[in-house]
């Protein structure tokens, strides 16, 4: 009976309507924005698994909203990927708000629970979405709503961090926007299905893709685009820097993922994943050296997330080119990444408050003052190396599998050194938590909800590395990537 | 030349106008509206997408769309005109460079 209700309900118009009314409602009663915040985030992760429920028993499947079917209406869309995407968006923002608990000040609690509420209810409508110009709309929702969470510190660096990123972010829109109206112009259609099955590879197609990816490379900071994060992605107050790190970007490679696997198939050739594959090289030496320079550690942790949207992106040229393979990196990729990168920015957070500055040389004892932390530091920072049994060991053995089968030595290579000079920054943080500064610091008591959220996070970057069996399987509900790439 | 064309072709010409201006000029409230040009730019070629059809009715897709796109300006232009006052407050400049200037 249980089965029939779940089965029955649309709980994803709900995953959409109630971080909405919650947003709504956070805002007129400030008194109770925590609870109201933690119970939305609870009810939004127990919709995701009933969600799970319902494609496990059904299979991947349509929701006509309104009951008006396409062309006429708009459809959300669920299948194993969006499912993955949604349910890391539920895990990781329920993290991110039980550490804002303690993290906010009254004042700034304010703002950030309806804004983060607001970011959460876009982030779902976008993985839910089928069509190409409600890609365009949720696009917007999470850019204003993430610009206005990254100025929330309201200091210059963070004020000035988060108009560039509105800017960047409005510019990579518009770009879309113009590919999407080409788009309708050339098949008159924006539903993802439809026209999936029109398109064809005419002028106005190429054209189409190059302002749409131009604008969604651009949101997902990928070399050499990437000249906007690290100082919005440092600036923010901690939970906001893990949600931007580990959700905001996946965003719009998502869209990027939906696009080539579903519409820009006949646009696919040799030269793109040259492209990709270059690109994603240069973002993993260029972000990962410009990390092992940094003196501060919210910048070495920003400029990491350069290097490991490379990765990403290094994934994707290799599945374009038809390793099948890829794909599963690509996906584990982007989990063990968003996880393990927000617990180091919570990690991070809960230094600053420690010592009241961020400077890898002057972290004190931290070892031993800040167990649990450190732990986390450390366990996230074992996923994004991608030593064995993590999360990113999994991602980055896909990775490796796929170019070697590709015979892409220069990518091996990469790959490789990547993961090298990632144990450089990594160890060089690690180093400095055992050592005594050389000046005397006052520091600051940390909440123990502060530092056991970033240490379950960490943990589940490890554990998604024990469950790849089960966790492909069910990516692969509704065969999203479908025959792109294994044709050849 | 049709008057279709004609649209599209001045879209395009506000759009790459508008980039144009978004990277050279340094003051915000000139890149502001820089992003407003380009988005009318934009806007102007949904517009005349809208002719589309060979009857005498319009499309009235482009036409939702657009209003759409212009809400979402609105706020956006809105949001970035309260960064850039802070900005300015804090500064003393409306300028992203001010702080490599130190």
């Amino acid at each position: 009976m249980y089965l029939t209700i779940i089965l029955t309900t649309p709980w994803e118009i709900f995953l959409i309507l109630l971080p909405l009314f919650g947003g709504v409602l956070a805002f007129l009663i400030p008194k109770l924005n925590k609870t109201i915040g933690i119970v939305t985030l609870m009810l939004t992760l127990s919709f995701v698994v009933c969600i799970a429920v319902k494609l496990l028993n059904t299979g991947a499947y349509y929701h006509l909203i309104g009951g008006w079917n396409t062309p006429l209406g708009i459809n959300l869309y669920i299948d194993g990927l969006s499912l993955v995407m949604l349910g890391l968006t539920a895990l990781m923002g329920t993290g991110a708000s039980i550490y804002a608990i303690k993290y906010f000040t009254q004042k700034q609690s304010l703002w950030f629970w309806p804004i983060w509420l607001f970011l959460t209810a876009g982030l779902n409508a976008l993985f839910l979405s089928q069509d190409i110009f409600n890609f365009y709309v949720t696009l917007e929702l999470i850019g204003l709503a993430s610009a206005a969470l990254t100025a929330l510190s309201n200091t210059k660096e963070a004020l000035i961090g988060a108009m560039r990123y509105l800017l960047v972010t409005l510019l990579g829109s518009l770009a879309y926007l113009l590919g999407v109206a080409l788009l309708y112009h050339g098949f008159g259609s924006v539903d993802i299905a439809i026209l999936s099955k029109k398109i064809e590879s005419i002028p106005v197609t190429w054209a189409a893709m190059a302002l749409m990816s131009a604008g969604l490379l651009l949101k997902s900071a990928l070399f050499p685009l990437h000249f906007w994060l690290p100082p919005a992605h440092s600036s923010a107050p901690a939970p906001i820097s893990a949600i931007l790190s580990a959700l905001i970007i996946k965003a719009s490679i998502y869209i990027q993922l939906r696009l080539w696997i579903s519409l820009f198939i006949p646009l696919n050739n040799f030269y793109f994943e040259i492209l990709f594959a270059l690109l994603g090289s240069l973002a993993i030496l260029w972000g990962s050296i410009q990390a092992l320079v940094q003196t501060r550690l919210k910048l070495l942790i920003a400029y990491s997330t350069v290097a490991q949207v490379g990765y990403i992106f290094i994934a994707f040229a290799l599945a374009l080119g038809g390793m099948s393979v890829a794909w599963s990196a690509l996906v584990y990729l982007i989990l063990s990444h968003a996880l393990a990168k927000s617990a180091m920015f919570l990690v991070a957070g809960n230094l600053l408050h420690f010592h009241e500055h961020d400077r890898i040389i002057d972290l004190d004892r931290i070892a031993q003052r800040l167990p649990l932390s450190t732990t986390a530091f450390a366990l996230a920072g074992v996923s994004i190396i991608g030593l064995p049994l993590s999360g990113g060991f999994i991602g980055k053995w896909f990775l490796l599998e796929a170019s070697l089968s590709n015979n892409s030595w220069g990518i091996t290579l990469v790959v490789l050194l990547g993961g090298l000079l990632a144990a450089g920054y990594i160890f060089k943080v690690l180093g400095f938590t055992f050592t005594k500064a050389s000046l005397a610091q006052k520091t600051k008591e940390i909440p123990l909800s502060m530092e056991l959220v970033p240490l379950f996070l960490a943990v589940m970057a490890i554990l998604t590395g024990f469950f790849a069996a089960p966790l492909l399987s069910l990516i692969q509900i509704g065969n999203p990537f479908g025959t792109v790439g294994l044709s050849q | 030349m049709n008057t279709l064309f004609l649209y599209a072709v001045v879209g395009v010409g506000l759009f790459s106008t508008g980039l144009y201006a978004l990277i050279v000029q340094v003051h915000l409230l000139r890149k502001l509206l820089a992003i407003n040009i380009m988005g009318s730019g934009v806007f102007l070629i949904l517009v005349s997408l809208s002719a589309r059809t060979t009857g005498t009715q319009a499309d009235p897709v482009p036409h939702a769309m657009v209003i759409t796109g212009i809400v979402v300006a609105i706020s956006a232009t809105a949001l970035a005109l309260v960064f850039m006052i802070k900005i300015a407050i804090k500064t003393g400049k409306a300028e992203l460079s001010s702080l490599e200037k130190e």
